[in-house]
């Protein structure tokens, strides 16, 4: 990446960058960049991470980062958005972290329509344990914990992130899933979700990501499965609220 | 004065609760140590409902102790789950009018709950299994007061607890029958505000209650 | 922020609403809740009170979200608490071994009750280890154990300052008992008292030591042993140069006694008025209170049992956690003779230690 193309809110001092060759974070971590740096939010927004390997970005802008444990992103940030209100808290997350371990944040936060940021990179499995299965692993995905195949009769269907929070979400909030194979459009819906939280509402974006590391894939393959496999199931574009249209 | 154990014990919607922090309360406004503590279960209500008063000039130890200096037993199962509290030199305090667990009804609950204990204060399961000896009640010391058959002809039967309390008062001399009554003022404020016979029915059953104990006395001096 | 004239006064108020009024005295801005018995009147109180002078009140989905949200705000350089008990602190320890790697100054009540598991809602000891040592850690916490409404008070307020003194998480041991129980105590304007305002600060923008950047990225996760060694070898340094700084302790008698009494909390209370009844019938007991559990008051233990000439009760409402504790500190002394009234998750009376040591002091 040239100097020029780098999010002005990048801290250089920790570039390049630590993730995986074809890591899809990379991309994620750009849009959101971009989408800061261009509503000229860089010296209010606070950014939490968590173990996955999200954690690798605990030093990867200029504005305040830190770093908690699986799934524990949206508490935080809730809690420190409670405290600073006047602060736009993004809390970044991967598929296990939001989906497995913190649903119950997730869900909890969408429903107070707490006005934070969350931001979910979804590549199907648990990466940095070394690849097993998540709650977004496709059906008969080969992954270390579902190594024939990831078996519905055995673990259930993946699960679809804003599809399931537009049941409980308030009518204002926003929810909407990227994919690193459309950056700039990423970056627009991150931009939407950091200008929701600034008219007080709660925002998700799914980012599908890539995962050659553990889909052992190469760069042709990997981007097949990003741009067929999973764009086929878990379809990019906002989602509508469904919640509070009944009454 | 010489230090006060007191244990009540009744059905869950007598107002044990209410009367014991009354008690405490009154004894702390007039200046002395004073520790109220409930026996809290997680079984709602239907139960033996226990609480543990303690008054002193000197500072209390323990909230809770091994031996009462006065057991005020509400119903048949009160004075068995309160038994091991008595020893020889225990006043016993019990309701000779008695004879089934009155009824539970969710507005006398609700009036023993005025503050912010919550419902699990209704404590211990009937079905607790007490393992320890029957009650061998002391004989020196009992007395017998008919506060349900008083408080139901002439007065009401919410005011039931505070004929007990009155009776209290009046066998431990440990508080003023007074500086209860402005401790009722304290706690009930709002509620006589708004029904100022609700403040004649109890301070009448306090009088009633230490009356009946001192016609007692009387009559076996 | 309350008058001093409105905050000097008596109360007779349960233990639940003593910690809510004391935070709220102490100036803490924020608490985060679940519910869970016997603590929840200190919810109760703090969301009646609080909204009405500026302060805030969150009930969360889970005692992990309570725990990490305090420290959301903690960060953000409010002080905060959340309080909890039994399974809820068990859960707790998650977001506390957070705490006590980035050195946040989380403040956390715990009422105990009976463990393990649910057990009961009702009271114990038992939750000392969790509060001393639980976590994937090493303890860099500070205990206070209370014994009072008094020292509710005035420990819950204590917690506050020392926790952003020292930045270690801070926790106030109490149990249902004190919980439930009403007795009277003395309330008060903190700053009548010599503290100053609470010592608080954005933790982002902080600076650690001298010719130390300011914090700007803020991690638990080390690449490398080293790294790791590093950070905890700082923190472990600053806790041992603050132990002695920290450690509080009672102590009843004098030289030349026969048995040294030990207990913490609540059972302290009743211990403290058996050896005072014995002690005015002639017996030499003397008395030992640890009110800082971590650190723990190793050195007064000692002089303590050089004072009672080595023989030791332990009593306590569980099984021997704080007589770990007491053998630990007491094993630089040499040899002491142990007798120990254990009664795990059960109430320990003033007549229970007193018959204990009459034996103790026969056998």
């Amino acid at each position: 990446m040239s100097e020029l193309s780098m999010p002005r809110c990048w801290n250089r001092e920790s570039k390049p960058h630590r993730f995986c060759p074809g890591c899809g974070h990379g991309l994620v971590l750009k849009a959101l960049g971009l989408a800061i740096d261009e509503l000229g939010l860089e010296e209010r927004v606070v950014f939490a991470c968590d173990i996955g390997c999200s954690l690798l970005a605990w030093d990867f802008f200029t504005f305040p980062c830190l770093q908690t444990h699986h799934g524990r992103t949206i508490p935080v940030m809730v809690g420190l958005k409670r405290a600073r209100p006047e602060l736009v808290a993004v809390a970044y997350m991967g598929d296990g972290g939001g989906y497995a371990i913190g649903l119950q944040h997730l869900v909890s936060a969408a429903l107070r329509d707490d006005p934070i940021t969350a931001v979910l990179v979804n590549n199907t499995v648990y990466a940095m344990t070394g690849g097993q299965m998540a709650p977004t692993t496709l059906l008969g995905q080969k992954t270390e914990t579902t190594p024939f195949g990831r078996d519905e009769a055995e673990t259930g269907r993946p699960f679809k992130g804003p599809e399931t929070l537009s049941a409980v979400a308030h009518p204002q909030a926003y929810l909407a899933r990227g994919t690193v194979a459309q950056v700039l459009r990423l970056k627009n819906e991150l931009k939407r979700g950091l200008e929701r939280q600034l008219q007080g509402h709660f925002a998700f974006i799914e980012a599908l990501s890539t995962c050659p590391t553990n889909w052992r894939t190469n760069a042709a393959a990997t981007w097949a499965f990003l741009e067929q496999d999973m764009s086929s199931f878990y379809r990019p574009g906002e989602v509508a609220v469904m919640a509070g249209k009944e009454d | 004065m010489r230090p006060w154990k007191i244990v009540a014990a009744g059905e869950g919607g007598q107002g044990i609760q209410a009367l014991a922090e009354t008690l405490a309360l009154a004894a702390y406004r007039a200046g002395l140590q004073s520790l109220y503590i409930p026996n809290f279960g997680i079984e709602q209500r239907g139960g033996v409902s226990l609480a543990f008063v303690q008054i002193s000039p000197a500072p209390i130890g323990s909230p809770k102790f091994l031996r009462a200096d006065l057991v005020a037993a509400l119903s048949p199962r009160a004075l068995r789950r309160s038994g091991q509290y008595l020893g020889p030199e225990t006043f016993l305090l019990y309701d000779n009018s008695l004879i089934d667990a009155p009824q539970i009804s969710d507005e006398v609950v609700g009036l023993q709950s005025y503050d912010t204990i919550a419902p699990e204060a209704f404590a211990e399961r009937s079905s607790y299994r007490d393992r320890r000896p029957a009650v061998e009640a002391p004989s020196r010391c009992l007395v017998a007061v008919a506060a349900s058959d008083l408080a139901r002809q002439r007065l009401h039967p919410r005011v039931f607890n505070m004929i007990i309390l009155g009776a209290i008062v009046e066998i431990t001399g440990a508080v003023t029958l007074e500086q209860v009554k402005e401790a009722l003022e304290e706690k009930l404020d709002r509620r006589f505000k708004k029904d100022p016979r609700l403040r004649e029915h109890n301070f009448a059953a306090l009088e009633l209650g230490a009356a009946a104990v001192k016609e007692k006395a009387t009559a076996q001096a | 922020m309350a008058k001093a004239a409105e905050l000097e006064s008596r109360a007779f108020i349960t233990g639940n609403e003593v910690v809510a009024r004391a935070a709220l005295a102490a100036g803490a801005d924020c608490m985060f809740g679940y519910p869970i018995t016997p603590q929840n009147e200190i919810m109760h109180h703090w969301r009646r009170l609080a909204p009405q002078q500026g302060r805030l009140f969150m009930q969360t989905e889970d005692e992990l979200s309570a725990g990490f949200a305090t420290i959301g705000a903690v960060i953000g350089g409010k002080a905060c608490f959340s309080a909890t008990a039994g399974p809820g602190t068990v859960l707790f320890q998650e977001p506390l071994s957070m705490a006590e790697m980035m050195r946040l100054p989380v403040v956390v009540v715990v009422q105990q009750r009976g463990g393990p598991s649910t057990a009961t809602v009702i009271y114990s000891q038992q939750e000392l280890n969790l509060v001393c040592f639980g976590g994937n850690g090493e303890g860099l916490r500070l205990v206070y154990s209370t014994g009072s409404h008094q020292e509710l008070y005035d420990y819950t307020i204590k917690a506050f300052h020392m926790a952003w003194r020292y930045r270690f998480p801070t926790f106030v041991l109490g149990d249902g008992y004190q919980a439930k129980m009403r007795e009277p105590l003395q309330l008060y304007d903190p700053a009548e008292r010599g503290f100053g305002p609470i010592p608080k600060e954005p933790i982002f923008g902080s600076v650690r030591g001298e010719g130390e950047k300011p914090l700007l990225h803020l991690r638990n996760s080390f690449s490398v042993e080293e790294e790791l060694s590093e950070v905890l070898g700082r923190h472990l340094e600053d806790y041992a140069r603050a132990a002695p700084e920290l450690v509080e302790h009672e102590f009843l008698g004098g030289a030349g006694g026969e048995l040294l009494v030990v207990a913490h909390g609540i059972v302290g209370r009743a211990a403290r008025q058996a050896v005072r009844e014995l002690r005015a019938a002639g017996r030499r007991v003397n008395f030992f209170r640890p009110i800082t559990l971590r650190p723990f008051p190793e050195e007064a233990l000692r002089q303590a049992l050089e004072m009672s000439g080595g023989a030791v009760l332990v009593a306590e409402s569980a099984q021997g956690q704080l007589g770990k504790l007491v053998r630990l500190a007491a094993a630089e002394w040499g040899r002491p003779r142990y007798r120990t009234l254990y009664r795990p998750g059960v109430g320990i009376t003033a007549e229970d230690i007193a018959a204990e040591i009459e034996e103790a002091i026969l056998a």
